[in-house]
Formats: C-alpha cells, sequence, structure tokens
C-alpha cells in the first residue's frame, strides 16, 4: 500500500510531489476503495441519494395530506411511505452520513494515514448497498412495504406480509455494518492518533463520533435482538411478543426503545461534533468550555439509557415510572443545555463572520433549540398523555432531526467541501440555499405544532376538516424544502465534484484550526502517512 | 497500548454481550414488572386482600359475604341397579363463592340405560338462591354398561338468600328415562 517514497523534508512539502495518486482508477477504484477518503465519498454518495428517496416519499406523503379526504394514495399504501419514510431516513441517510463525515474527517483530524481497518471499512459501505435495495425492493413485494410504523411495533408486525421479513434482514445487515463502522472508529480514534495528540485535545468532532460510536456498539445489537425476536415470533413459534404463548406486546416497546432512546443521540452527537468545531471557527475564538463539551456529550450518552419509556408514557405505565422517566429526561436538558450556552459563549464577543457553513451552524443551534424545548414539553407525562402520537411529536423530532442532524451536516459539507474538492463553493448560492431550506423548513414543520395541539393524530392519510389550513400550509413548505435539497445537489455539489469553480485555498476560513487545514485542497490520496509532530495544542503539525 | 486487532475482538465481544443483553432483557423486564408490581394496572386488582402489597395477584370476588358460612349437605338416592355418590359429603361455603364438587357414578347393570338426576333442596326456601351453574342434572345421560362418570356440580348461593338459613341440603335422585319405578 505504502509504497510511496518520500523522504524528502516536512510533510506538507512531501506532498507537493504527491500529486499523481497511487490509487486504481476507475470502477475499482470505488468497488475496492479501502482509502477512508474514497469511503467518506461513497458514504455521502449513498446517504444523500437516500435522502432523495426518502424525500420523494415524504413528500408523497405531503401531497396526500394537502387537502382533506383521500386523493393520491390509499390508506394502505400511506401507511408503508410514513414506515419507510422513517426507516430509510433513519438508517440510510442520517447514519451513513454521520459515517462518511467520520470516514473522511476522523483520519485527518487526528493525524491518522487512513481508517484503522481498510477493508473492514471497504465491507462496512458495501453490505449497505444490498441492504438499501432490500428495504426499498419491498415496495414490489405482495402486500407492500411494511407499514407497521418505523418503530416496527408488535403486534402489528406480526401481521405484515413477506416484506416484513426482508425489512428484517435489510436492518440487520444495516446494523452490522454501523457496528462495524463504530468498531472501525473506535479503535481508529483511541490507536492511530498522532502521538502528540492526547485524547483532551482531540477535535470536538472526533470526541463526539468516539462516544457516538460506543452508544452504536451498545444498542445496535439491542435492536438486531429485538427484530430477531420479532422475527422468530413471526415463522419459528416464540410467543416473546404474543400474549397467547405468555408475551406480551408492551415487551417490544421496552426493548426497542433501550435502542430507540440512545439511537435519537447516536443522530444527533455527531452533529454537536460538527458545530463545535464550526462555531470557533467563524467566531474566531477558541470553543468555550471545551473540557465541559466533553463531558456534558458523554453526560448525554450515559443519560440516554435511563429514560426509554418517555416514549410509552401511554402504555399504562404506574405513575411512580412516569415520574422517573419524566424527571430524568428532563435530566438530560442539563447537559444539552451546557452545549448550547458554550455555542453562545463561544461567539459572544467573537469576530463573526457568516459564510454559509456558520448560518447553517447558527441556525441548527436556534432551531435545534426549539425542538430540544418541544421535547421538554413532551418529557411531561401529563402533556405528553395528550401529545402522544400526533402531530406535536412530528414537528418535534423534525425539529431536531432534520433542523437538528441535517442542518449540522450541510454545515459541515459547506465547512469541508473545500477541502473534499479542491473547489470554493459559490458563496452566493450556499446562502440561497441556507435561507431557501430554512424558511422552507420552518413553513414545513412549524404548523405541526398547531396541529399537533389541535388533537391531529399522525400515521393517518386523512383528516377532518378543522386540520385543512395548517396542513396545506405544511404540504407546500415540504415541497419548497425537497427542491432546496435539489438545488444544493445541482448547483452546490456537482460544481465542486467536477472541479468547477474558484479554487481552494489549503486554508479556506481564516479561523478554522485543525490538522485537517494542515494538508493542501483538495486533500491528497494519501495523507498523514508518518505521524505528524504538534505543536503544544495539537491543532498544528510542526517540523 | 492494545493493538488494533486487540481492540476490535474486545469491542466485538461487547457487541455481541449487547446482543445477549437484549434477549436478557425479556426475563429482567418480567422480573422487575413482578418484584414491583407495575404491570398490575387495574385498581380491584391492586386492592384486593389475596395480593402481596398491591402485586399481581388473582383478583378478588367482591361479592362473596364472608360475613356469614353456610354448610352444604349432597346427598344421592339411587332408584335402581346403579351406584350414585358424591364425593363430598358437606361443605362450608359463604354466600357468593364459586364452588364445585363432584359426583360419582357407575352402570353396574350389563345393559344401556338413559338417565337423568332430579335435584331438590331442603329447606324449600333456598332453592332460588342455590345457582348452579354446571350440574349433570341439567341433561340426560346414555350409558353403556358398566360405565363409569365423575360429574361436577358449579355453584353459588345468593348472599340475597335469608339470614335464617344455615343448613342447606341438596338431594339427587338418578331416574331411568321412560322406565317404571
Amino acid at each position: 500500500m505504502s509504497s510511496i517514497s518520500h523522504s524528502n523534508g516536512s510533510f506538507v512539502d512531501s506532498h507537493a510531489h504527491d500529486d499523481h495518486d497511487h490509487h486504481p482508477h476507475g470502477w475499482r477504484r470505488w468497488v475496492y476503495a479501502t482509502n477512508h477518503k474514497d469511503i467518506g465519498t461513497l458514504y455521502l454518495l449513498f446517504a444523500f441519494t437516500m435522502l432523495m428517496l426518502g424525500g420523494v416519499l415524504a413528500l408523497l406523503i405531503r401531497a396526500e395530506l394537502f387537502q382533506p379526504g383521500l386523493q393520491i394514495v390509499n390508506p394502505e399504501l400511506f401507511n408503508q411511505l410514513t414506515t419507510m419514510h422513517g426507516l430509510i431516513m433513519v438508517f440510510g441517510a442520517i447514519m451513513p452520513a454521520f459515517v462518511g463525515f467520520a470516514n473522511w474527517m476522523i483520519p485527518l483530524q487526528i493525524g491518522a494515514s487512513d481508517m484503522a481497518f481498510a477493508r473492514m471499512n471497504n465491507f462496512s459501505f458495501w453490505l449497505m448497498i444490498p441492504a438499501a435495495l432490500m428495504l426499498s425492493s419491498t415496495f414490489f413485494m405482495p402486500g407492500g412495504a411494511p407499514a407497521a410504523g418505523w418503530t416496527l411495533y408488535a403486534p402489528l408486525t406480526m401481521q405484515m406480509g413477506p416484506s416484513m421479513d426482508v425489512a428484517i434482514f435489510a436492518l440487520h445487515v444495516l446494523g452490522a455494518s454501523s457496528i462495524m463502522g463504530s468498531i472501525n472508529i473506535i479503535v481508529t480514534i483511541l490507536n492511530m492518533r498522532a502521538p502528540d495528540m492526547p485524547l483532551m485535545k482531540m477535535p470536538m468532532f472526533v470526541w463526539t463520533w468516539l462516544i457516538t460510536a460506543f452508544l452504536l456498539i451498545a444498542v445496535m445489537p439491542v435492536l438486531a435482538g429485538v427484530i430477531t425476536m420479532t422475527l422468530t415470533d413471526r415463522h419459528f413459534g416464540t410467543t416473546f411478543f404474543n400474549p397467547a404463548g405468555g408475551g406480551d406486546p408492551v415487551m417490544f416497546q421496552h426493548i426497542f426503545w433501550f435502542f430507540g432512546h440512545p439511537e435519537v443521540y447516536i443522530m444527533i452527537l455527531p452533529a454537536f461534533g460538527i458545530v463545535s468545531q464550526i462555531i470557533p471557527a467563524f467566531a474566531r475564538k477558541k470553543l468555550f468550555g471545551y473540557s465541559s463539551m466533553v463531558y456534558a456529550t458523554a453526560s448525554i450518552a450515559i443519560l440516554s439509557f435511563i429514560v426509554w419509556a418517555h416514549h410509552m408514557y401511554t402504555t399504562g405505565m404506574p405513575v411512580t415510572g412516569q415520574l422517573f422517566f419524566m424527571y430524568a429526561t428532563m435530566l438530560i436538558s442539563v447537559p444539552t443545555g451546557v452545549k448550547v450556552f458554550n455555542w453562545v459563549a463561544t461567539m459572544w464577543r467573537g469576530s463573526m463572520t457568516f459564510e454559509t457553513p456558520m448560518l447553517f451552524a447558527v441556525g441548527f443551534i436556534f432551531v435545534f433549540t426549539m425542538g430540544g424545548f418541544t421535547g421538554l414539553i413532551l418529557s411531561m407525562a401529563p402533556i405528553d398523555l395528550q401529545l402522544q402520537d400526533g402531530y406535536y411529536v412530528v414537528a418535534h423530532f423534525h425539529y431536531v432531526l432534520v433542523a437538528g442532524s441535517l442542518f449540522a451536516m450541510f454545515a459541515g459539507a459547506y465547512y469541508w467541501m473545500p477541502k473534499w474538492t479542491g473547489v470554493m463553493y459559490k458563496e452566493s448560492r450556499g446562502k440561497l440555499h441556507f435561507w431557501w431550506t430554512l424558511i422552507a423548513f420552518n413553513v414545513t414543520f412549524f404548523p405541526m405544532h398547531f396541529l399537533g395541539l389541535a388533537g391531529m393524530p399522525r400515521r393517518y392519510a386523512d383528516y377532518p376538516m378543522q386540520f385543512a389550513d395548517f396542513n396545506a400550509i405544511a404540504s407546500v413548505g415540504a415541497f419548497f424544502f425537497g427542491f432546496a435539497q435539489v438545488y444544493f445537489f445541482f448547483f452546490i455539489v456537482l460544481p465542486c465534484m467536477l472541479g468547477k469553480g474558484e479554487k481552494a485555498a489549503q486554508q479556506p476560513w481564516e479561523g478554522a484550526e485543525g490538522l485537517e487545514w494542515e494538508v493542501p485542497s483538495p486533500a491528497p490520496h494519501h495523507t498523514y502517512e508518518t505521524p505528524p509532530k504538534l505543536n503544544a495544542d495539537a491543532n498544528k503539525v510542526i517540523g | 497500548m492494545q493493538t488494533n486487532f486487540q481492540l476490535m475482538r474486545k469491542l466485538l465481544m461487547v457487541s455481541l454481550g449487547m446482543f445477549a443483553f437484549g434477549y436478557m432483557l425479556v426475563p429482567m423486564y418480567e422480573a422487575f414488572c413482578l418484584w414491583t408490581g407495575s404491570n398490575v394496572l387495574s385498581l380491584s386488582e391492586r386492592e384486593s386482600k389475596n395480593s402481596m402489597n398491591g402485586r399481581a395477584s388473582m383478583p378478588l370476588n367482591t361479592q362473596v359475604d364472608t360475613s356469614r358460612t353456610i354448610s352444604v349437605e349432597f346427598d344421592t338416592n339411587v332408584r335402581g341397579p346403579w351406584h350414585f355418590s358424591p364425593m363430598t359429603r358437606s361443605l362450608n361455603v359463604h354466600p357468593g363463592e364459586l364452588v364445585t364438587v363432584m359426583f360419582e357414578f357407575e352402570n353396574i347393570q350389563n345393559r344401556t340405560m338413559s338417565a337423568q338426576a332430579i335435584p331438590s333442596y331442603a329447606p324449600q326456601q333456598a332453592a332460588a338462591h342455590f345457582n348452579k351453574i354446571e350440574c349433570f342434572c341439567f341433561n340426560q345421560y346414555t350409558l353403556a354398561p358398566g360405565e363409569k362418570k365423575l360429574w361436577p356440580v358449579t355453584f353459588y348461593i345468593n348472599p340475597k338468600m335469608s339470614k335464617d338459613v344455615k343448613t342447606i341440603t341438596l338431594s339427587y335422585t338418578f331416574f331411568e328415562v321412560g322406565a317404571s319405578v
């Protein structure tokens, strides 16, 4: 692999002679990919494809809900659309996209030559393709795609057609891919850092991913277990969730949410990491309270294991149980609040400029915090009893997953795209994309709060007349939101990938710090093949 | 420091352990619910007297009048060549309590017979309050030569029965259908 020999001078200099990358060309480069940058690109493109697919499903849902009555899809197909939208967005778009960021950025940020297990990395990615194909193909199976909701609650899953088994298998494969990816990330971070970089000087993105990866290996196997139980209940005579054989359908929810709640932090912690990189760069200040950020991230991860039943207040839980999960859930807002205050304190009296990454990062803080507050409202059992399974919940989790995770990923994409492609995106287009996305997002999801408070339940293809106006507004917003992402791909990502545009400097952002800015733009195929010597802050290569 | 492969092996063990833990959650949740009684959801179950500290138990029948005890005696009359007797001769019950007693029957003839039992009560005023839910006397039976039967009677005594009644005798007489006595 490392047949490139350059003994001359410093690390950066050596790359001047190394622009002719040593790697296979054509399709072999991607199918046999072992390079973390290539695999990162594959992950990101795959995730964007799934985002588009999940987005089309979402637009079908919104088109149906544009007016009361049934216009476009029948209720059965509607349930399939909501289920598949959730599964594809969670397991196909958000999670792989963050793994893509991790692949691209973690080795660059810690001064490692590549991920620890390059071939396992290739396997992790290429497992996702058959899994995604299987999952998507369920629409064409007898009985249609699974329609039990993305949470796959028993006993509905017991009644689904053969597509349920295919979906379960696809989730097994995606889970295996995710576990391998996480192991790779943990080993890379713990073992492959530049010797001059202690744990408490790692960039925040690396820290959040380290903790996320531990969460993943702790809970993805639990998901695998619970869907295996569903599978054996369906076909092999076990009765984990079947009362006729002494099982309990509520048991499914307890085990599922033991996975499911840490899962929502898996989808947001790397976003926190990206934002923690970007805010200091554009405020031209050090991150305020670095160590408290690390401890807050770890606290969120630990607390995420003791709050699962706040998804289940209405299952007939004793009041003592409701109180415990209510207080535990509220407790999570403390470390999350620490993070938000640290970001704000970082911006305080900084010399801020608002390039697109910063716009998305600040937009993230604003809109994600709104989602956090609605989460706090939903954590209260007496209120949740009213809002359970209504549009208020839909609004809440889209505020944290779209305005949270997705906005942070846009911020990260704009921030690091010059490093990935060597081309500077057009700032005016980035700004247009941001404002378009922000406004369309709020037009789509803000009215859902009102719908939920007025009592509109989720997962129905039809609704009474009094919900018509807000639904129409939300549907219009959803289409605008969708077109904004098509614009993002064709007018921002594609030109950069094709090398059209202004050439990016090695350090395109004045205030950005970190080892990723110590290599040229675009990042050469091989970087940090020998561990770099770092300064005391472990953010610059010296000598 | 551990090598990459050592660390990977450990992390793989962790994920396999968590897979097993997912399955372990099933008995763990069950044990926890039994211990705390958090799966007992209705007040009638929680407040029943035969529950342990409000934990899961059989619900108590609130219709039982435990302040009274009535002695029920079972009597059988045989009018023909067969054996017929109660397995319990007498029983103390509370009004409202559901009780099952068994009766034995054997056809000792060498021919098939059709027969039915007819109940009678003493005192007469108890008859209206003696509610039989299941009784062999509801049906006619055709019995092969030498056939043995074990028959249940399930009944409860209506708590509205007069307080003067302390003892009830339930007497069955077994008649062959269509035969001259």
